[in-house]
């Protein structure tokens, strides 16, 4: 589109790109297609100018997942853009994942020509009818005038209370329309129009029942969720947990929010948590959930969670407050602020406080800590999944970890440390095929960081086409590949609970040589197959520059222990035995 | 028990879809449903009737929170309100029948708004009660077609709960 110089009739393509770029979105994913050409059109003259940063994924899911990555690892809101029919039905699943784990993204689509809705025209799909239930909020523009008015709102909705995923569902012949943008480019000072406000904060007498109930706890523990490192909590949680030495465990989703070098820390709970998470969640008289949602996965059997605590429950999310736990206190917030509150509160009355309060307490599970370690198998012969994760970790302290989903990505809970902000996971949706993706997002958005994606053999065959974009963008990425061969978490479960019967899990057959699949995308690609001299591998792995792709062939039939059967409590756990026996040996 | 929710919401686009794909998302049921513009342009109330218990109906409610483009859900069950319904009935009216129907019909102020050689369609409003008992004493003369509004309701801020004082009378 050419525009005469200094004129205010400007198009719908223009009005919505000069929208991102006033909420100062500097790069966008996505994939052009015929309903959404006017507003890549649009954007051919925008990154000529240096005003906004386009990237072409390989599939419309990776447009998403890598919006997603991007928003979890700025902070900020990821736009993804795709055009009508099989491009915006593409976004679905990637859309799914970042609502599900709560992640502020905006994903644009191109939609037929207003004229044409509603006659099943070519490339036409319902995108706006088919995301209602996966969205937090849509739009559909039926009019270029409405432009900034929908995309102010979009931002603020997406990030505003409970953040999650909006969609703007574009007709072609809006992108087109031409009008006056002069009367209606303002942002409106950020004050969006809509009369979505979500209402949060502490009380006075909120704070105190929390101060009240944490002095009154002999074994109080933090079971922090995503919604701690929405927050950005971590410093916070930190001193609290200091201040009268509470201990900590995270879920999937709030890794990262507390230093994983801490003494207090427990790791993950749950499924695959550590074993001392678990025991000390069952057996704690307060439990302090942040930002946490009481997920099956996390409390196995619901009636034996934690069933002789008292609960405390902050969320900005009301309806969480008793969805699945009732609380003795439940606190609608920013975990931010009422921390912060709570902190000062306590700092101010130190009078009748016992910071040995929970020693007891710390002690027993320091001993559980000693009695059930994660375990790490070792032979030279072989190579251990634990082991390059373990080793991976000790090497690469400040990286971001993209993972993707199965027994790799519970092994990288286990033994990656990561830093608040840098663990990127599909966790409420388990999305295979997430990591590559995630791992363009997070590198785009932190091109000077170290950015390494943890995927299995399977999980890579769901978005392996995105090797082209790495190669395309020449991105750093180091890809570990923990090859065995299977899809391991669904052979796990076919061992455990369905006795042994190996229904289609198994990759072998069919398996490219990911090394010369890299290289064919003009990427490095090396394999390691023992354990003999892992360390200086991965040490030069990581030094190298430039994408590398590394194919860890491990031991094929590889549990990920400890295990806590569905539906069962969390002190029953798998695998438990197996520790005790590696620790004898 | 019967819960009853008076809702505004933003009239926009999708926002009926949005509430019904909740309920249906989420395992709740609708027992009742009336939707009609409210007194500020661009905002609907709906109000709706459903079945529960106080748990599922407070997680209902603030499911329904979450919704952007609801701007206000009252649960108005415990408040004192104006309840109305409105029914339209079209039952067998032949010319022997027809007196004691129509005498029927007077007691409870329902109008007759069709009348053919052996049919009749009437027209009544009231609270639920009302509509439930004029339909129990029809239904002999062989109802052919029902269609009901379902309820709306608004509350009452003279705070009188007519229910409660019915109650006392009767036991005076």
């Amino acid at each position: 589109m050419n525009y005469k110089k200094n004129s205010l009739i400007k198009t719908g393509a223009f009005a919505l790109i000069d929208m991102l770029v006033k909420h100062k979105v500097k790069n966008i994913f996505g994939y052009p297609g015929g309903a959404i050409l006017p507003i890549y059109d649009e954007l051919y003259h925008w990154e000529k100018k240096k005003l906004i940063k386009h990237y072409l994924v390989r599939h419309e899911q990776s447009a998403a997942h890598a919006a997603d990555a991007y928003a979890r690892a700025t902070n900020e809101v990821g736009v993804c853009l795709a055009t009508s029919g099989p491009g915006a039905t593409n976004l679905v699943t990637g859309i799914a994942t970042a609502q599900m784990d709560s992640v502020p993204i905006i994903a644009i689509t191109g939609q037929v020509s207003r004229a044409f809705i509603g006659t099943d025209a070519f490339q036409e799909v319902d995108i706006f009818g088919i995301t209602l239930p996966i969205v937090k909020h849509s739009f559909v523009v039926r009019d270029p005038r409405d432009i900034s008015t929908i995309v102010s709102e979009a931002f603020y909705i997406s990030k505003h209370g409970r953040p999650g995923a909006v969609l703007i569902d574009v007709p072609k012949d809006v992108g087109l329309e031409e009008f006056n943008y002069h009367d209606y480019d303002s942002i409106r000072d950020h004050k969006p129009i809509t009369k979505y406000r979500p209402i949060y904060g502490p009380s006075i007498r909120q704070i105190e029942k929390f101060k009240k109930m944490l002095l009154e706890s002999k074994q109080p523990i933090l079971y922090v969720g995503g919604g701690a490192v929405m927050s950005r909590a971590q410093h916070e949680i930190e001193e609290l947990a200091s201040f009268i030495k509470i201990p900590v465990t995270t879920t999937l989703m709030g890794k990262g929010s507390f230093n994983e070098y801490n003494p207090l820390y427990l790791g993950m709970l749950g499924m695959h948590g550590t074993a001392y998470a678990n025991f000390a969640v069952s057996e704690c008289d307060l439990l302090i959930a942040l930002g946490a949602r009481f997920d099956d996965r996390v409390t196995g059997k619901l009636d034996e969670f934690a069933c002789n605590a008292q609960v405390i429950h902050v969320d900005i999310d009301p309806a969480e407050i008793g969805k699945n736990r009732i609380p003795q206190l439940a606190i609608i917030s920013d975990i931010k602020i009422v921390l912060k509150e709570l902190l000062s509160s306590m700092k101010e009355g130190t009078n009748n406080m016992d910071k040995n309060q929970t020693q007891a307490w710390l002690h027993r599970i320091h001993k559980w800590k000693k009695e059930y370690p994660l375990s790490i198998p070792h032979d030279s012969k072989l190579l251990y999944p634990q082991e390059v994760i373990n080793e991976i970790s000790q090497i690469a302290q400040k990286a971001f970890f993209a993972t993707d989903v199965g027994q790799h990505q519970m092994w990288a809970a286990q033994f990656l440390k990561v830093e608040q902000g840098k663990w990127l996971s599909s966790s409420g949706l388990g999305t295979m095929g997430y990591g590559l993706p995630a791992a363009i997002g997070a590198k785009i958005a932190n091109p000077n960081d170290l950015i390494i994606c943890i995927t299995g053999d399977a999980s890579f065959q769901m978005n392996l086409q995105e090797l082209g974009t790495i190669a395309q963008y020449e991105l750093d990425i180091k890809i570990f590949i923990i090859n065995n061969q299977w899809q391991g978490m669904v052979r796990q479960w076919q061992q455990a609970f369905y006795d042994q019967r190996y229904a289609h899990s198994n990759m072998a057959k069919g398996q490219p040589d990911f090394v010369q699949l890299a290289n064919s995308y003009g990427i490095r690609g090396i394999r390691v197959t023992t354990s003999k001299d892992l360390k200086s591998k991965i040490e030069r792995i990581i030094s190298t520059p430039g994408p590398l792709l590394i194919d860890c062939i491990v031991a094929t039939s590889e549990n990920c222990y400890p295990m806590i059967a569905p539906g069962k409590s969390n002190s029953q756990m798998l695998g438990l035995t197996k520790q005790l026996k590696t620790i004898t040996n | 028990m019967k819960y009853t929710l008076s809702v505004l919401v933003e009239d926009e686009a999708g926002v009926l879809t949005r509430i019904a794909g909740l309920f249906a998302r989420r395992g709740f049921n609708i027992e009742s449903l009336a939707v009609g513009p409210a007194e500020q342009k661009g905002i609907s109330r709906i109000t709706m009737v459903v079945p529960g218990d106080d748990r599922t109906v407070e997680q209902l409610t603030k499911q329904l929170y979450k919704l952007v483009n609801i701007l206000k859900v009252d649960n108005i069950t415990e408040i004192p309100c104006v309840e109305r319904e409105l029914i339209l009935v079209k039952i067998n009216a032949s010319t022997s029948s027809r007196p004691e129907i129509l005498s029927i019909l007077q007691v409870f102020r329902a109008k007759v708004v069709d009348l053919s050689e052996n049919l009749l369609v009437l027209e009544l409003t009231g609270d639920p009660g009302k509509v439930a008992a004029i339909q129990q004493l029809l239904q002999k003369f062989g109802i052919i077609e029902i269609a009901r509004t379902g309820k709306i309701a608004l509350t009452r801020t003279s705070k009188v709960n007519t229910e409660f004082l019915k109650s006392i009378s009767m036991e005076i």
